[in-house]
């Protein structure tokens, strides 16, 4: 096996064009399991632990251009007033330890359904940037989840950064698992308000063979909210339509039974996460409308 | 291949290092530092925690290359010669260790707990010691020690002042 030092992010586009089934390294968390239980045995590791972009970010234009490697610990530091659904999900990954470690990038490359990022990446929407070097490219999150721990990557292509727009109203995820900590969700769910297009956005995690949104869930939702004019008057939400949109949102699943929960139980969880979280998210919405005036 | 790092401040170098290999096993065989405890190998009990330029990480999880010209700090780097630290003392003053094989993550972790909130809550203990399983003590008798260490760093703090 080599072991590539790349320290600079075009030596390690260089590597990963020279070795294309090296694996990736940055925080370890699911790479390092791979090797520890022999799993797995790939030709080369690069560590891209020394390429400094990956663990920066910038705030441009309302977009928060997040480094691929940069840990969940700095997200839930620094970027919770912008992400508030991706940070509501960095709290829940592992512990601590993991999470000075672990990183969206790291959920995008493992590409599990059960990734915690992926519902709040889906709700908040976003484009992952990859590179390789025959170029950089721009891949919209909703095209990124190709199947059960596939995406949108070439066999050349790392994943640089995520863009992600910038929160302009509430946003919320929910999980379910045994105990709080060192969880793999047995389902999971994020939402966003999006007020300046009349749209809500959602994602539902480890439901389905891959991360996905719930689409009629949020075309019922979206034209409830504008028939009602609800949008401008902040007016209070049916109880009758977070119901709907719960049942909705459960039908967009198709889980399996597995060692984690049943398949009924996983619908049922997510309707009733869907429910909850759009009725908070909603009240918050109000509640904000009602200070501003 | 060959690493060379800091390890509780002291340059270490291992040779024939596996380049698939963790950081947790360069300590424990390699450089003679077997603190660092060896349970699932996944990340999820804490057993191996260490500082890693200064965050504590599951050195099972840490590839052997990653620590290359880095700072690692391990439970043996935590005492001051002959003298615990203020952490370890609270440990064996309340009874907080049984098999002990636990007690070395649970160390470094209550040590970067203390160093980042030095008043912390019930909560907030629960929080940051929620990736170190101990199967013992039922965490009671941890969580006397991490407020009865919490309470000395703030006595001997008030001291100096």
């Amino acid at each position: 096996m080599e072991f590539l030092r790349p320290s600079t992010w075009d030596e390690a586009l260089a590597a990963k064009a020279e070795y294309p089934s090296a694996v990736p390294i940055a925080g370890g968390t699911d790479v390092m399991v791979e090797l520890n239980f022999d799993r797995h045995r790939p030709e080369a590791l690069i560590d891209l632990n020394r390429v400094p972009e990956l663990h920066t970010w910038e705030i441009d234009d309302d977009v928060v251009r997040l480094g691929a490697s940069v840990p969940y610990t700095r997200i839930i530091d620094h970027l919770t007033d912008r992400l508030p659904g991706l940070s509501l999900a960095a709290h829940t990954v592992g512990s601590p330890q993991i999470r000075n470690r672990g990183s969206v990038g790291g959920n995008l490359g493992a590409a599990s359904p059960a990734g915690d990022a992926h519902p709040a990446l889906l709700a908040s929407g976003g484009r992952v940037e990859v590179a390789s070097v025959r170029g950089t490219r721009m891949i919209p999150i909703d095209d990124f989840y190709l199947g059960v721990k596939r995406n949108a990557l070439e066999e050349d292509e790392l994943i640089l950064a995520v863009h992600i727009p910038s929160a302009t109203a509430p946003q919320q995820f929910s999980k379910i698992g045994t105990r709080n900590a060192m969880v793999i969700a047995v389902c999971s769910f994020g939402i966003g308000l999006h007020p300046e297009t009349g749209t809500v956005r959602t994602g539902i995690g480890s439901a389905a063979p891959t991360p996905r949104r719930a689409t009629d869930a949020e075309e019922f939702i979206a034209a409830e909210l504008a028939d009602a004019g609800l949008w401008a008057s902040r007016g209070e939400l049916a109880a009758s339509t977070a119901q709907r949109f719960g049942e909705l949102v459960a039908q967009a699943a198709s889980p399996i039974d597995d060692v984690r929960g049943s398949a009924a139980y996983r619908r049922h969880a997510l309707s009733v996460m869907a429910r909850r979280t759009l009725t908070w998210t909603w009240n918050e919405y109000r509640t904000a409308g009602r200070a501003a005036a | 291949m060959r690493i060379t790092f800091t390890c509780n401040g002291r340059l270490t170098e291992a040779d024939g290092v596996w380049e698939g290999e963790s950081l947790l096993y360069v300590l424990r065989e390699r450089v003679g530092l077997p603190g660092s405890k060896n349970a699932c190998e996944q990340g999820e009990c804490g057993s191996c925690t260490v500082y890693l330029d200064g965050d504590p990480v599951c050195s099972c999880l840490v590839a052997a290359g990653q620590v290359q010209g880095r700072e690692v700090r391990t439970v043996e780097g935590l005492a001051d010669g002959d003298e615990l630290d203020p952490v370890q003392q609270a440990f064996v003053e309340a009874g907080a260790v049984q098999c002990g094989f636990c007690t070395p993550g649970l160390l470094v972790q209550t040590h970067d707990l203390l160093e980042r909130q030095a008043q912390p809550s019930d909560a907030e203990i629960r929080e940051a010691l929620s990736g170190n399983l101990c199967r013992c003590t039922g965490y009671e008798k941890i969580m006397d020690a991490v407020r009865l260490a919490a309470a000395r760093r703030a006595e001997s703090a008030e001291r100096v002042n």
